[in-house]
């Protein structure tokens, strides 16, 4: 069995599982956040209706709780949905909810790996699409909607479909211009945006092995772009020791077996990936960033669960330190834990000093909510994840999708820009 | 279960288009319902009656795990979407939360199917009538387990065998 199903089968209680199968799995972990949270009450509320029994939650110290896609409260209702939220963690016992002004909080899925909150080998669901991120942990990590997360909640456990196996396998490391945003956009490019529906997405070979542990959280993130049901890294010394720097103990590592299966095994060498771009309107509508078209760009957003860990804002300072920003340019660190640390080591100084805003964790403009969206008309490159029609503002605004590097770079020119072809 | 259709002749239509995301915040199904569509096809709250269906291309649902979405369509009266094929999570919110029928359909329903016609969906045969063309047209079953989920009115009332 692959990694994935190894994790499925144990969690199944069965001694081993095939593709196809129909399993009821033990979650290990679930997730919920300011949009699904409330959804999820809801449906108790409904279930209370029915006469079902929601006093009490299969296990509390399972769960946790972001507020991320409306904070700060933006108007009334947002403002509403953060109290509903509080009293529900209040009235179950769910002690592990990240509450915005409150110390650490952020994006949930950042949270996940900062917090050490997920281990390699958990199933771990959330009520969000890019719950995949956190299978970059060696962890079976999955998106559900609010019915889904509620029967968690009560139940503990969930169906699913074994899925088949995608195996990419990057031969040697990325060279130094290039990110696992433009890997994971090329990727998508080349099986499309259905190319991974219903299936694992699983990342291999040495180039992975090189990789940072938040570089795979970048891959794993976007393969939700592709629709798959979860993107997994078999997890290695890198993973043991990034979590046990953030406190987590009694990790176990779970790997494929030898002679594991996966449907169908793509190559890539690494020496030959460029800087790449999403363009309008969709994350499969690839460039390179040499032939992308030559727009006037209106801003730069460097945010989200995709694009602004740590290492992303690295990535971006590295460009921007002793430059200007040409263009409106929009810094927010994905959790407190990364602007913290950005600030210490300088980096929100260099941006600053390049003319830059930074700003609070929030999902924010990435899905359109609040704090930077975008008007009619106006052109966006941008670190986040998707890039259909209004996702990031009005219907007829348009959003390019790339790395930090090259969105850092873009903002000094204010055209889309590969970040060798910057003076 | 019959019906009229609004067509869509596209593929990938998102979530973000279904209910963009500045009504997550909204958690009142009847004013979600009020922005169904709207980021593709602002006219859709007026046209929409009670009992008709969506028909679309590929990969309908794709982008977020918003369960807004089918919950959207649903209180506007959608109650099934005919489409070449899902995105996953939209595919489990529409069964699991019993709110609308996700089917599965062949290139020929897709193609010959158009806008205004009314259907016979019978998901026990398998077969969809297409009562203004006369014709006929064969569904994808479902598979077992969203058989089970969707005989039995949603996931909380599902109960494992």
């Amino acid at each position: 069995m692959n990694i994935t199903e190894k994790i499925l089968a144990r969690a199944s209680g069965r001694p081993r599982v095939t593709p196809g199968d129909v399993i009821f799995a033990n979650v290990d972990k679930v997730m919920m956040h300011d949009v699904s949270g409330p959804g999820v009450i809801k449906v108790f509320d409904k279930l209370k209706k029915q006469g079902v029994n929601v006093d009490k939650l299969w296990d509390p110290t399972k769960v946790w709780v972001a507020e991320d896609h409306f904070v700060p409260s933006p108007d009334k209702v947002s403002a509403e949905n953060i109290v509903k939220l509080s009293n529900f963690t209040k009235n179950y016992g769910i002690e592990k909810h990240f509450k915005y002004g409150m110390g650490q909080y952020g994006i949930c899925h950042t949270l996940s790996h900062e917090e050490a909150l997920v281990l390699p080998g958990d199933v771990y669901v959330g009520g969000d699409s890019h719950t995949n991120t956190t299978g970059a942990l060696g962890s079976f990590a999955c998106g559900l909607g609010h019915t889904d997360v509620a029967y968690v909640l009560l139940n503990g456990k969930i169906w699913f479909k074994v899925p088949e196996t995608l195996y990419f396998k990057l031969n040697g490391k990325l060279p130094e211009h290039v990110m696992a945003k433009d890997f994971i956009l090329k990727i998508i490019g080349d099986i499309s945006t259905e190319g991974g529906a219903y299936k694992t997405m699983q990342f291999g070979g040495s180039g992975i092995n090189e990789m940072s542990v938040e570089s795979r959280l970048t891959l794993c993130n976007m393969t939700t772009e592709a629709g798959a049901k979860n993107g997994i890294v078999e997890p290695d010394q890198k993973v043991i020791d990034y979590l046990t720097s953030r406190g987590a103990t009694n990790i176990s590592l779970v790997v494929g077996d030898d002679d594991a299966e996966y449907e169908k095994i793509y190559e890539y060498e690494g020496s030959e990936m460029e800087p790449i771009v999403a363009k309008p309107f969709s994350p499969e509508n690839i460039s390179i960033v040499r032939e992308a078209p030559s727009v006037e760009l209106d801003k730069s957003y460097i945010g989200s669960c995709t694009g602004a860990k740590y290492e992303d804002l690295q990535a971006a300072a590295k460009i921007l330190k002793g430059r200007k920003v040409k263009i409106r340019t929009e810094i927010l660190p994905a959790s407190i834990s990364i602007y913290k640390r950005a600030m210490e080591n300088g980096l929100l100084k260099i941006f600053l000093d390049a003319g830059a805003t930074v700003g609070p964790p929030t999902c924010g403009a990435c899905c359109g909510a609040h704090m930077g969206v975008l008007a009619k008309d106006e052109i966006c490159i941008s670190t986040t994840n998707r890039n259909f029609p209004g996702r990031m503002g009005h219907v007829d605004s348009q959003t390019y999708l790339s790395s930090p590097l090259v969105a850092a770079a873009s903002a000094v020119t204010g055209k889309i820009t590969d970040p060798r072809d910057l003076n | 279960m019959k019906g009229n259709v609004i067509k869509y002749a596209r593929d990938n239509i998102d979530t973000d288009v279904i209910i963009p995301g500045q009504y997550l915040k909204v958690h009142d199904y009847s004013e979600l319902a009020l922005h169904a569509m709207e980021g593709l096809d602002p006219d859709f709250h007026s046209k929409v009656k009670e009992g008709d269906f969506i028909l679309s291309g590929r990969n309908f649902g794709c982008g977020s795990s918003r369960e807004h979405a089918p919950i959207a369509l649903s209180h506007s009266g959608i109650k099934a979407v005919l489409a070449l094929s899902f995105a996953r999570i939209f595919y489990r919110n529409a069964v699991d939360g019993a709110f609308l029928l996700p089917i599965e359909i062949e290139e020929d329903a897709y193609s010959n199917i158009s806008e205004g016609d009314e259907i016979d969906i019978d998901i026990h045969t398998n077969e969809i009538k297409n009562i203004t063309k006369n014709k006929t047209y064969k569904m994808k079953p479902f598979s077992e387990i969203i058989g089970k989920i969707i005989e039995a009115g949603g996931l909380f009332k599902y109960k494992p065998d």
